[in-house]
């Protein structure tokens, strides 16, 4: 079986996108929604590793009717897998997890990770209650997520998605922004709030 | 009792979002968490994901409150530094243990630690000691966080909750 490239998938999935708001988890996973193009919904993150699916979460109760992605990777979900059963408990219709799953850690030097000894993300996903967790492994997969994604209030959600091992091309990090108050301020102002 | 009232003060500072890993001292404010529909209510698994998750509020638009005790500050150091780099406005009430009458060593050393954590990552602290300004310093504390941008962490004293005792009953 071929693996999933990580860029296709993001950029696949992204395509339909709509009103959602993106929250990117340390660090590939935030490369790969920067290189399918820059958007004013996107909150990239740098670092707090294993917050990802709190902050999503947050984001996610702030604002019931809009759709909150988060996408992060293996090794930052294991890092906060907790929040999986505090997303599971509070259940927001709108909240959906996706995990680019390499099973290495790709921004230090490729060391083997978790899920590639054993640990099976979409299977602690169900035994912290969310019950809509699944793993995808190929294209017909990753196409069914797509259109589960579309699908309005049927969340919480939550993928392990199966990718290649290795990174992206890093050119894509110019694309991302840096300053983490500045992309808190030109998310605010896509929403609608004030900026402060 | 001025613990009654908070409820009241974070409700009319405009926080929607509770986060909490329970703590006696915070049972009222829990209770009222989840039966005051103005209040959505969020059971954490651990302190710092209530850091993540009241910057995540912020940036959709909600104003939220993070509950803890001082065991549970050291457990957020890293993720302070993403309300810092992001200035995100931010307040947490943490109910101090191992301060004052404390039978758990344990309790201790974090207790020690605690304003210190929170200044080493930016974070201001305001204590209270006497039952009497606890309103005042959660209503003074709630005003620089939302209207001011700045991350706050109000401590309450030992002395304020009463020192817990399991020794003496039941044993």
């Amino acid at each position: 079986m071929s693996a999933l490239d990580r860029r296709e998938v993001v950029a696949r999935l992204l395509r339909d996108r709509g009103e959602a708001v993106v929250v990117t988890g340390l660090g590939n996973p935030t490369w790969d929604v920067a290189a399918a193009g820059d958007h004013a919904r996107n909150l990239y993150l740098w670092g707090a590793m294993g917050g990802a699916v709190a902050m999503a979460l947050g984001l996610a109760l702030a604002r019931p009717e809009t759709p909150v992605w988060c996408v992060t990777g293996d090794g930052e979900m294991m890092m906060g897998l907790g929040s999986l059963a505090v997303a599971a408990q509070s259940a927001p219709a709108n909240l959906s997890i996706l995990v680019l799953d390499n099973g290495e850690y790709g921004e230090t030097g490729a060391q083997r990770a978790h899920t590639a000894a054993g640990a099976d993300l979409a299977a602690i996903a169900r035994g912290c209650g969310i019950a809509a967790a699944v793993r995808v492994e190929d294209a017909a997969g990753l196409e069914a997520l797509a259109h589960a994604l579309a699908a309005p209030g049927a969340g919480p959600r939550f993928a392990a998605i199966q990718v290649a091992r290795g990174g992206g091309d890093k050119a894509a990090i110019r694309n991302a922004l840096r300053d983490p108050a500045v992309n808190r301020a030109r998310l605010r102002e896509a929403l609608g709030l004030s900026v402060e | 009792m001025s613990f009654d009232a908070l409820p009241d003060v974070l409700q009319a500072a405009g926080v929607s979002l509770v986060a909490y890993v329970p703590d006696a001292g915070h049972a009222a404010l829990i209770r009222a968490a989840h039966d005051r529909p103005a209040f959505t209510p969020v059971s954490l698994t651990t302190e710092e994901e209530g850091v993540a998750l009241c910057a995540g509020a912020w940036a959709g638009g909600a104003r939220s409150v993070l509950l803890m005790q001082s065991s549970g500050v050291g457990n957020c150091l890293n993720m302070l530094g993403l309300i810092r780099s992001g200035r995100y406005p931010f307040l947490t009430l943490v109910t101090m243990r191992g301060e004052w009458g404390e039978f758990n060593p344990w309790q201790v050393p974090m207790a020690e630690a605690t304003a210190p954590a929170f200044e080493l990552m930016g974070v201001g602290v305001r204590r209270v000691d006497r039952p009497e300004d606890l309103v005042p310093t959660v209503e003074a504390a709630a005003r620089m966080a939302f209207d001011g941008g700045s991350a706050m962490a109000v401590l309450i004293g030992q002395r304020v909750i009463g020192a817990k005792s399991f020794f003496g009953e039941g044993r």
